[in-house]
């Protein structure tokens, strides 16, 4: 994974809450199978309308998203975190995120910074007053600077460590590889295994039509 | 020292415990899998030359994508016949236990664990998938992950994790008449927000969640996440036993005894604190309906769409604004007189035999109305084989619905079963987004009760409304215990 110590790029001001990830991918762009290649999906249900922040010329190459909070609701799909690095964002900034979601940003390198919702109000002003500004976002000194406001943000200290060292979750694991199969010794044997499987009645399956 | 449940089943799998920040490492006892969010940690696994760890804990199905009709033929959507084809290459090359479509086993993936009695008490389970929390109905630690996190336990079957906080959500006193499990969580969601439970673990306790069976207790902890929270739990008892019990993955003999032993221990101390608590009284609780689109934005059907200007709270009430636009509702219109153009029944939520059977008890000798469609889709093919032998199929089609094969169809519309622009549905799922069922579609959140209810009047309806029969034993449809889904029960076709 991309080291990331320091990021700058023009804001973008989405001024939603509860941006639930149906609405940052519809489901219907779930049925890929590769990991890139989402950025026509981000925000499909409001990127036919003109109105609509990142059709506006001064935002649409914006790579830092200011959202509303509890951004990143519902669905786990981790193609959220792929459509919004597709588009180009490397930051995302609200004052509340899902908790699956700011994992799955965490893993992939997308910053999710959490910011009070009084700064992320002041951020979205300065934003809508002047479109096309830019936001820096310092990961080590854990601040938000957009024209002349800083504000501070909230990040976990493992999740700035693994991006600030672009460290890969798995490999760090399976250094522990010892320790796992340690664990596994003292499992008690009636846990169960889907392996050999154990099937209910084998039934033929005819399918339901409808009348 | 006191423990929570939660921490219970937490302690009992740390790996490595994580100091100076750094998560603790869980052991997963069970991961399952299915099409949409596991191709890319697959191809993640492939690409460093990595194995799966422990395929014999890891269970795959096909649910998301699967047609619900014609499934004997191939599968016409490109992309996801092309989707369901990577699974299956996959499962064969990784050696995962697959449940395909045309499996008697196949199915949502939420049912297909705990029918064939692999999610049990004490568990850590996780899935590519939100609902992952249903599992926490048996006192296991079940919660969704994203596709990076699929790849992690393929690899390593551990997670770092840092510990989450514990709510308790008592629920206490009897339900009324009417109301069900899936009115408990509506509720509960309406109170505390989509946000409330962010961050947390919830534990349901109360007379009202004892009381619930199995399948109420799944409906219950399939929505904690959208609470916000990453898992609901219910501490496991005889119900819970009872429903293990002969499954095909159930521990049997000097096993189980050891195995119930130590399940019996899986509970909160008296003593043990919670970082926060929820009281609800079952007497208060009414057939429940979502009105907007988060499942936050519920009423009790008997209320009316929210007025914006009389909220107070600036962002709720932009929230409303925009809800009530997009959902074309008028301020103050009652909830009752909205009319639907497709009751969906179904889903991880409330696609369950106890559900099918609620709802054909309801529209049992009627016929739906004409302004609108009606779709039954079973969770599982298994579940669809159980509802043909005790005759529900007949009570549904002949109550003018299309009975369908198994999988999350109009949830989520990703296979053919969507909503059009515009049209109204009142589904028995877990969320009301903007375009969830379909691009434009509006969905309103409702019982299996409520769903059977309003197919026959058109309008949303609770059984309250319907002219039902004297000596109607409505006790019966408040979620107590009905017979479980025998495994060992003949199939007939």
């Amino acid at each position: 994974m991309e080291k990331f110590a320091q990021h700058t790029g023009v804001g973008v001001p989405l001024r939603r809450s509860n941006v639930d990830t149906d609405q940052i991918i519809p489901a219907v762009y779930l049925k890929r199978v590769t990991r890139t290649g989402f950025e026509d999906a981000l925000f499909a249900a409001w990127r036919g309308d003109p109105s609509f922040v990142l059709n506006q010329p001064a935002y649409s190459a914006g790579s830092v998203l200011v959202a509303g909070p509890d951004f990143g609701t519902g669905s786990s799909r981790e193609h959220a975190v792929w459509a919004l690095k597709d588009y180009g964002f490397r930051v995302v900034i609200s004052p509340r995120f899902a908790d699956i979601f700011r994992g799955n940003s965490g893993k992939q390198g997308l910053l999710a910074a959490q910011v009070s919702a009084e700064d992320v109000e002041l951020l979205w002003k300065v934003l809508e007053a002047k479109p096309g500004t830019e936001i820096t976002v310092d990961l080590a000194a854990r601040t938000v600077v957009c024209d002349d406001i800083t504000v501070p943000f909230g990040v976990d200290d493992y999740t700035r460590w693994r991006l600030m060292e672009g460290l890969d979750d798995i490999g760090l694991t399976l250094q522990l590889a010892d320790e796992i199969t340690a664990f596994e010794a003292t499992r008690e044997s009636w846990r169960p295994r889907t392996l050999p499987a154990r099937h209910l009645p084998t039934v033929p399956i005819a399918p339901a039509r409808p009348i | 020292m006191s423990t929570t449940l939660a921490e219970k089943v937490w302690d009992a799998h740390i790996v490595r415990e994580g100091q100076d920040g750094v998560p603790d490492l869980l052991y997963i006892d069970l991961h399952l899998v299915h099409e949409v969010t596991s191709p890319q940690a697959f191809e993640g696994l492939r690409l460093a030359g990595r194995r799966v760890r422990r395929p014999d804990l890891t269970l795959a199905t096909e649910d998301h994508n699967t047609p619900t009709l014609d499934i004997d033929l191939p599968i016409a959507d490109l992309t996801s016949r092309t989707q369901i084809d990577t699974l299956r290459h996959n499962a064969a090359e990784f050696g995962v236990r697959l449940h395909s479509l045309g499996d008697s086993d196949q199915g949502i993936v939420h049912q297909v664990g705990p029918q064939l009695g692999l999610t049990q008490p004490g568990l850590t389970v996780v899935c590519g998938d939100s609902h992952t929390s249903t599992h926490g109905a048996f006192g296991a630690l079940a919660f969704g992950i994203g596709t990076s996190e699929v790849e992690h336990v393929l690899a390593t079957q551990t997670l770092p994790l840092t510990p989450f906080k514990t709510m308790a959500i008592t629920v206490v006193g009897d339900l009324p008449p009417g109301a069900t499990a899936k009115d408990i969580i509506l509720a509960i969601i309406a109170k505390i927000g989509t946000g409330g439970g962010q961050g947390y673990v919830l534990e349901y306790r109360g007379d009202a969640i004892r009381a619930l069976s199995m399948e109420g207790r799944m409906t219950v902890c399939n929505m904690s996440i959208e609470a916000g929270a990453r898992a609901g739990m219910i501490a496991p008892d005889e119900t819970t036993f009872a429903y293990l019990k002969d499954r095909p993955h159930a521990p049997q003999g000097a096993d189980w005894d050891a195995a119930v032993e130590y399940w019996k221990t899986l509970r909160t101390d008296d003593d043990a604190e919670f970082d926060a608590e929820v009281v609800l009284r079952a007497a208060d609780l009414e057939p429940f309906v979502t009105w907007g689109t988060n499942p936050g934005q519920g009423l009790p059907l008997s209320a009316s769409v929210p007025v914006p200007e009389l909220i107070a709270d600036e962002a709720e009430r932009t929230a409303a604004e925009r809800a009530i636009e997009y959902m074309g509702l008028t301020p103050g219109r009652p909830l009752r007189e909205i009319p639907v153009d497709t009751v969906f029944i179904g889903s991880c939520t409330n696609g369950r035999i106890e559900d099918l059977r609620s709802v054909a008890k309801v529209v049992k000798g009627r016929h739906k109305a004409d302004s609108l469609r009606v779709l039954v889709v079973p969770a599982s093919a298994r579940v669809r084989l159980q509802a043909e032998v005790e005759g529900l199929d007949v009570i549904f089609k002949e109550f003018g619905a299309e009975w369908r094969n198994a999988g999350c169809s109009m949830c989520l519309g990703m296979n053919p079963d969507q909503l059009a622009p515009g049209e109204r549905s009142a589904s028995t799922s877990n969320r009301n987004f903007e375009g969830r069922q379909g691009k434009g579609g509006r969905t309103h959140l409702v019982s299996p009760l409520v769903a059977a209810a309003t197919a026959i009047r058109g309008t949303l309806s609770s059984l309250a409304d319907l002219d039902l029969p004297d000596g109607t034993d409505l006790t019966s449809f408040d979620g107590s215990p009905l017979t479980p889904l025998d495994p060992a029960a003949p199939v007939v076709l």
